[in-house]
């Protein structure tokens, strides 16, 4: 249940560090809330006041673009303030489009540039084991991020290494830029390709169900291979302009009437 | 002794003090080097396979977690076949990687021109914060290990891998940020790396009998090049020589062409790989082709000095 009104907050922080730029990609942000909830609110061993910590749990952004969506999270955990999320973008900001490290407190990796972020996720589960400080890190992958050949070069070393301690969620809105992932180049059968590269699989059929999620993780931490756990998700879920631009709301512009409304159709849901 | 088993030796040494170090190959162990690592430190030395984009994101990775990754393989990969990684996950990303391609430029011989970089120098050199490092000898090479293994930020280590004849001596003391002025002279100066650094010696004999004085300089390192060194030698000379095995664009011909031309501007002729892909050949054929032996080295010379006004 407070999960629920956590999730409920994120996302009209969401739409209002966007709405309040005008513009942004809103879309991937969106589609993610639950998962970054669950994991910044219950599952990640983590401590906002000292985001350095040592031996912490890590999570990094493949899809860097859904830096708003992280910052909105990682502000309402008391991160930073919330005041801060309307510098989104802003000259001299913080919380630039794409996740950078240095700049954020909270975030473990820079990442933007698509498929390294998955790659510097492995190297920091095999950092892990080597300190053996039982660390366990997330990665969250865009599904047509998954293009990227590094993605799968990354897949491949992690399932032949049986890094255990890395679980990598995809975030399966089936949309991309200039298209639908099936339109442009399908990743289907997405389940199993990641099977094929020895990890554990484990499909969300609603990838916005707190509870679905929760157990999906909960069970992948058992595993003794990684874990990759496919979220169907919606693109721009719980709003309904972002919703219905579907694919044009990977980046899309944002009225301050949008926002108002969008603000209000969170609230009342 | 070979220069990739100093490096090795060295490497060894340092991560018997350093519990950080971790070495990651990609499946090119044996012609790096790196092979006893695996003896020695068996679970800081990875092998990802033959996935250079990954191996250089897993050593961001690893940094971010407080260790110092050194990634090696031949020079092409490790340069422009890694470029994004190199420029995002590593020097954008602030992480503390060493990068060490092996067999640069002509030095790839038999690989030829697909294992041949010409253009790795150049690559690397306009990425913000990168440090571009390449050693004359072995002498060199052992006492700038413990230097660049203790510099905080990404450094690319331009290596040779086979035997390189001695230029310095056990007193050689390293700096690196200062070129090294071998030899002095009035008339020309020769800025010169790697391979090129014997021949240039070479060449300063030769125009000792012509009567030209020749000085001469080694530019280990290529980014951040010493300007200081390379403006005050200019100013006595006048003009310069640059010796490289790398194309004349965009690496130690460029990057004294960039100090000189804004504080003071003299002619300047680079010896190096002229702008076209490397071949399959052995060294000799190749710097004959290339134009990269003594007497070329000697005539950029006597050119460079009739251009002084």
């Amino acid at each position: 249940m407070q999960l629920k009104q956590i999730c409920k907050d994120v996302r009209e922080d969401i739409v209002t560090e966007i709405g309040t730029l005008g513009v942004g990609h809103i879309g991937g942000c969106l589609s993610i809330v639950e998962v970054l909830v669950l994991l910044y609110f219950k599952h990640m061993n983590i401590d906002p006041a000292r985001p350095d910590m040592p031996g912490r749990d890590r999570l990094v952004i493949s899809k860097g673009h859904a830096g708003p969506a992280a910052y909105a999270v990682l502000a309402n955990r008391g991160y930073f303030p919330k005041s801060e999320l309307l510098t989104l973008n802003k000259n001299g900001t913080n919380l630039p489009s794409h996740c950078d490290m240095n700049k954020t407190p909270g975030i473990d990796m820079t990442a933007g540039s698509l498929g390294q972020g998955f790659s510097c996720a492995v190297g920091i589960a095999v950092g892990s084991k080597l300190r053996k400080d039982g660390a366990t890190v997330y990665a969250v992958l865009g599904d047509g991020e998954s293009q990227e050949g590094q993605i799968w070069e990354a897949a491949m070393y992690a399932g032949a290494k049986k890094l255990n301690n890395l679980i990598a969620f995809t975030d399966y809105n089936g949309m991309q830029i200039d298209g639908t992932t099936d339109e442009i180049c399908t990743l289907n059968p997405l389940d199993k390709k990641w099977k094929a590269f020895n990890w554990n699989v484990i499909t969300v059929e609603d990838g916005h169900d707190l509870d679905l999620i929760d157990g999906a993780i909960s069970a992948a931490k058992k595993s003794k291979k990684p874990t990759m756990i496919i979220l169907k998700t919606v693109k721009g879920k719980g709003v309904s302009f972002a919703e219905q631009a579907k694919v044009g709301s990977h980046s899309m512009s944002v009225s301050k009437e949008q926002m108002a409304a969008a603000v209000e159709e969170i609230r009342r849901a | 002794m070979l220069m990739r088993d100093v490096f090795c030796n060295t490497l060894i040494k340092l991560m018997k003090s350093d519990k950080n170090i971790v070495v990651i190959d990609a499946d090119l162990a044996k012609a790096d080097g790196t092979m006893p690592v695996r003896k020695a430190f068996p679970k800081r030395a990875l092998d990802v396979g033959i996935a250079e984009q990954n191996m250089a994101s897993i050593a961001a990775g690893l940094s971010s977690y407080g260790f110092k990754p050194y990634i090696t393989t031949f020079t092409p990969f490790a340069t422009r076949r890694i470029c994004d990684q190199i420029a995002i996950s590593i020097a954008y990303a602030k992480q503390n990687v060493k990068i060490v391609g092996t067999d640069p430029g002509i030095s790839a011989e038999l690989n030829g021109g697909t294992h041949m970089s010409v253009e790795d120098i150049g690559v690397l050199r306009s990425i913000p914060d990168m440090v571009i490092f390449e050693p004359v000898d072995a002498v060199q090479l052992e006492k700038a290990l413990p230097v660049i293994n203790a510099y905080d930020g990404p450094v690319y280590i331009r290596l040779f891998r086979k035997e390189q004849p001695e230029v310095f001596g056990p007193k050689y003391r390293f700096d690196l940020f200062k070129a090294d002025v071998l030899e002095k002279g009035r008339d020309v100066t020769v800025f010169a790396s790697g391979i090129m650094v014997a021949q240039s010696l070479e060449a300063r004999r030769i125009l000792k009998e012509k009567g030209i004085d020749a000085e001469i300089v080694n530019v280990h390192t290529l980014k951040p090049i010493d300007a200081d060194t390379v403006l005050s030698s200019v100013a006595k000379t006048g003009c310069a020589v640059t010796a490289e095995n790398h194309n004349v664009i965009g690496g130690l011909g460029s990057a004294v062409k960039e100090v000189v031309s804004e504080v003071n501007p003299i002619p300047v002729i680079s010896v190096g790989i002229p702008d076209c892909f490397g071949e399959v050949g052995k060294m000799p054929y190749l710097k004959e082709k290339f134009k990269m032996t003594v007497s070329d080295i000697v005539a950029a010379a006597e050119k460079a000095v009739s251009l002084k006004k």
